[in-house]
């Protein structure tokens, strides 16, 4: 089974999310890493930039496929990760560690509840193999 | 729903050492095991078996053999030796391409094609017809369901097959082959490839795949041998600027501005599509299919436009990272006016125009053995 960290939200789209004080981090799980193989590029937006919950930010690619980001909440992008420029595979060697993508600061804190848990994230992969 | 997907005598193996299977014309194919990039590097540093069963083999046997194959494909097949190989095209008669295939001359009067998997039907149906309307004394038959074929690649492929032939292949000249036996089964050993590395391509009898595979991976574990998928043979032959039928040639593209001039050898007399072609060469081919390298690392795929100032000067036909080149590259047909190397154009990636540079190619320096 993947590698799903309890302490995360989740995305049906496959991203996680990680509260850290009055800011969210964000990145793609285990999962979708390992369906995307090895990844190559990753396009992030500027800092500054405002995202909206259910739209994309950013694309990541792989030698085979191309994939949009999802932004799990609203808000803007205080942080995206500059080490991805040149080292892309990190988010398949660490994707809930150094291939992290951006940190977000919230502006419509209802956003995180609509989150999955990582139990109910489980679940929707265990549905959506069948 | 289209109909169920082919399989290769060596389908169960496949699955068994994990692969991840993807559709590839109308066949059920391992993409990747490990990892694209692993898997590349793996043939450039060691050497990698693939499984390329999927591919079709046509034989063409009688006194009017050699005068059919001159008739449909564009290389000179006279200058063709028993035990030699030719890589060629097939054409229509507006000059573009069916198909392109090697030519393997197994006797004076017989001779082995090999075709891309997705085609297998329609060259035969091409080359039966044909060749009937020359009422030559000719006759075809589709070998692929009973013909396997395993890839050996790599700078460990000659040690490696070496260990298992019941001859010395280190004898067996680049684009040569010899018929012997691997790891006891009956083989055409063939020192070609699809990577650009120096290896060799083993035709054998379905039934003796399995046994073949496993003997491979056995042998060679000391080499650091490992099966490699069809996404890692994309980015080897992509880096070597090998074309693939169905995204860098096709019915609509011409072997001259394909690149592929140097297979096309009007002196020897006629064939389908010489007139045509002859036309183009005439007149200048109008695009060319170029090398093109990314300024950044964003992935040119194919069908994207490539552009320069608004305007769109052509399309690109296949693109990755190449994992041995370490950034991004592509194929692309682009207005003869700008396909200079050097030339600086862009390619159009989600709604933007993206730095790219036309480059010499291949990618990288071959390594194939050009003498024995």
């Amino acid at each position: 089974m993947s590698n799903i960290p309890a302490d995360l939200r989740y995305t049906r789209e496959h991203e996680w999310a990680r509260r850290e004080g009055d800011q969210v981090r964000v990145g793609i799980t285990h999962f979708a890493q390992e369906q995307l193989g090895d990844v190559v590029f990753v396009e992030l937006p500027k800092l500054g930039t405002r995202v909206t919950a259910h739209r994309t930010f950013g694309v990541v690619e792989s030698v085979k496929a191309v994939s949009d980001l999802f932004a799990p909440i609203s808000g803007e992008i205080v942080e995206h990760n500059t080490e991805l420029g040149d080292a892309p595979q990190l988010v398949n060697q660490d994707p809930y560690g150094r291939g992290w993508m951006i940190v977000v600061t919230p502006s419509s804190p209802g956003d995180w509840d609509e989150l999955l848990t990582a139990q109910q994230y489980e679940q929707f992969l265990a549905e959506a193999a069948h | 729903m289209g109909s169920p997907l082919k399989r290769t005598p060596l389908y169960e193996a496949h699955l068994k050492a994990g692969a991840r299977m993807v559709e590839f014309g109308g066949w059920d194919m391992p993409v990747q095991y490990r990892g694209i990039i692993e898997e590349h590097r793996t043939v450039r540093s060691a050497v990698g078996l693939f499984d390329v069963s999927h591919m079709g083999e046509l034989e063409v046997e009688g006194p009017d053999a050699l005068a059919t194959l001159q008739w449909l494909t564009s290389n000179d097949v006279g200058a063709l030796e028993v035990g030699q190989v030719q890589y060629s095209v097939l054409c229509y008669p507006h000059g573009g391409i069916v198909d392109d295939l090697t030519v393997y001359r197994l006797a004076p009067d017989r001779f082995m094609i090999t075709v891309n998997a997705s085609n297998i039907d329609k060259d035969f149906a091409w080359v039966t017809e044909r060749s009937r309307e020359r009422a030559g004394r000719a006759a075809w038959k589709n070998v692929s369901s009973e013909t396997a074929l395993l890839a050996v690649q790599g700078p460990k492929a000659e040690a490696l097959v070496g260990r298992l032939a019941d001859r010395d292949v280190t004898r067996v000249g680049y684009y040569r082959f010899e018929r012997g036996t691997v790891a006891g089964a009956p083989t055409v050993i063939s020192r070609t490839g699809y990577t650009g590395e120096d290896g060799f391509e083993l035709y054998t009898p379905a039934d003796d795949a399995r046994a073949l595979w496993a003997a491979l991976l056995d042998a060679g574990a000391k080499d650091g041998v490992a099966p490699i998928g069809l996404g890692a043979r994309d980015t080897l032959r992509l880096e070597m600027r090998y074309v693939l039928y169905g995204n860098d040639i096709d019915e609509t593209t011409n072997p001259l501005e394909a690149g592929l001039g140097w297979i096309v050898k009007p002196a020897k007399g006629e064939f389908i599509g010489r007139g045509a072609i002859e036309r183009v060469r005439a007149e200048g081919v109008t695009r060319r299919l170029v090398g093109l390298e990314m300024a950044e690392r964003s992935v040119a795929r194919h069908g994207y436009p490539v552009v320069k100032d608004g305007a769109r000067l052509g399309v690109v036909t296949s693109g990755s990272y190449g994992p041995s080149v370490d950034r991004s590259i592509a194929l692309a047909y682009v207005d003869a006016a700008h396909a200079a190397v050097g030339s600086e154009v862009g390619v159009e990636i989600r709604g933007q125009a993206k730095a790219a540079k036309v480059v010499k190619t291949p990618f990288l320096p071959p390594r194939v053995k050009k003498s024995s």
